[in-house]
């Protein structure tokens, strides 16, 4: 029998050693696996590399792990935000690396690690700083440098439900680095919403195959879900704001 | 009469270029304002880079969903018709040329459609790139909507960027607070003055000369 669940974040999580390399899905907060993540902060690991879109924002979830001083690098495509002070004065003392890649570079080496390929050529970052150093082709008439796959010893996404098979679905953008970090890490660990019954998720709206997924830990709904349903009552970081304007929505 | 149009006015200016059926993403910042200005009789679909094609207005207070953001990280809405998929998915849609037309902000554009809008390089400051590589070599047309001076009152049209580039030869035209700009093989061609402005005092300002946009020099 095959069951992915796993009883909490702590234990899913132990398996993350020192200097490690953990894919942390989300866009800025949205889809951000934030009980995960501090689970990781629980638990300990230290010298991390960080695959993620960003470099954290306010003072929690991936903020506050790169604050816990367990991150060594960054690999990241928008790391400058308004709340990214976390990152940025460690930036500035010179205490964490960063990689700057591209966004859709940063995507496509993810899903090429994935995917088994060894490497591509695109046109995104020619004859710019970021390609620098990167062998040129011309294809087609067109220049393209060579970028490598990029590859995790673990991933850490957020998705809405999944079954004990590890088949997850997503919600609205929340979705983004989830299907492709799954694919490229060794260990996948997922957290959602809820477990459903297998044979409950329609088979032609599952986004991330169960293969491609290794621990599943629940966490309960959000505070703007009612049973799976929207109701809103949250401002954009998830907190509940006054009672009169949540009546407005329903 | 001014010699400039407002940062609203110009962003009405953008959408009145952008056709019924385009596949479009605006950019972080002003471009996003061409949003509220596209012509309702239109129907243009508009794609954020976080996985979405068929994003709506701003939600209403109380409807604000987390799950649901623009690249800006802001609270946007579905439309009818909306798909969500992956990054990967988002940026080989972005990369594989089936965007109609991207609207960019910029630092420098020069006259070969070099384009630096990510960084200027200075000291200290935290480099941040984002989707603005793929989007400037993917977009079948590249936007620029910006002011054609600085504050400081530089030039951002140049004969070649002084700032870290974004993409090579990508910019297909700029829409700035006093005239509308190609960018062709001979440099950038005036295609709308506004306000009181003259090609003569947009070439004094910049220090480039302009061919008009049916080819003669001005």
């Amino acid at each position: 029998m095959i069951d992915k669940t796993w009883p909490d974040a702590a234990s899913a999580v132990a398996c993350v050693e020192d200097g490690a390399t953990v894919m942390i899905g989300g866009f800025g907060r949205s889809g951000q696996p934030v009980e995960l993540i501090d689970a990781l902060i629980a638990h300990g690991a230290r010298e991390l590399t960080i695959v993620n879109n960003n470099a954290g924002n306010g003072d929690t979830g991936l903020a506050a792990l790169i604050a816990a001083g367990r991150v060594r690098k960054i690999v990241c495509s928008f790391p400058r935000q308004a709340d990214s002070w976390v990152f940025d004065e460690r930036y500035r003392s010179g205490r964490i690396e960063l990689e700057l890649v591209p966004q859709g570079n940063l995507a496509e080496r993810i899903r090429a690690a994935g995917a088994g390929i060894g490497g591509f050529y695109t046109p995104t970052g020619v004859g710019t700083l970021l390609a620098e150093g990167a062998e040129l082709r011309t294809i087609g008439g067109r220049d393209h440098v060579l970028q490598f796959p990029l590859h995790a010893d673990v991933a850490l996404i957020g998705a809405l439900a999944a079954d004990r098979w590890g088949n997850l679905v997503y919600r609205r953008t929340a979705r983004n680095f989830g299907p492709v970090m799954a694919t490229a890490a060794r260990t996948t660990i997922a957290q959602v919403d809820a477990v459903v019954p297998l044979g409950q998720l329609d088979p032609e709206a599952v986004v991330t195959p169960g293969i491609y997924v290794d621990r599943v830990v629940v966490v309960g709904e959000r505070p703007w879900l009612r049973e799976g349903r929207f109701v809103g009552g949250v401002d954009i970081d998830g907190h509940p704001i006054a009672d009169e304007t949540q009546e407005a929505v329903r | 009469m001014n010699d400039r149009i407002s940062r609203d006015e110009l962003a009405a200016r953008v959408a009145a270029d952008i056709p019924d059926g385009a596949y479009v993403n605006l950019g972080i910042g002003a471009p996003t304002r061409v949003a509220d200005f596209l012509p309702a009789e239109r129907e243009i679909v508009l794609h954020t880079e976080n996985g979405l094609l068929g994003m709506g207005p701003a939600p209403a207070a109380g409807a604000v969903d987390p799950d649901l953001v623009n690249a800006g990280k802001q609270a946007v809405t579905e439309v009818a018709g909306a798909a969500y998929f992956h990054h990967a998915d988002s940026f080989a849609m972005m990369r594989g040329g089936h965007l109609d037309v991207c609207v960019l902000g910029a630092f420098q554009v020069a006259e070969n459609g070099d384009l630096a809008n990510w960084s200027t390089g200075g000291e200290g400051a935290i480099p941040a790139v984002g989707g603005a590589m793929d989007l400037a070599i993917g977009a079948k047309s590249v936007y620029v909507m910006t002011d054609l001076l600085t504050r400081a009152g530089e030039p951002k049209l140049v004969r070649a960027c002084s700032y870290p580039l974004t993409g090579v030869r990508c910019v297909t035209r700029v829409y700035t607070d006093r005239a509308v700009f190609d960018v062709t093989e001979r440099g950038f061609a005036v295609r709308e003055l506004f306000g009181t402005a003259t090609v003569a005092e947009l070439e004094e300002l910049t220090g480039l000369s302009f061919v008009t946009a049916e080819g003669a020099a001005a």
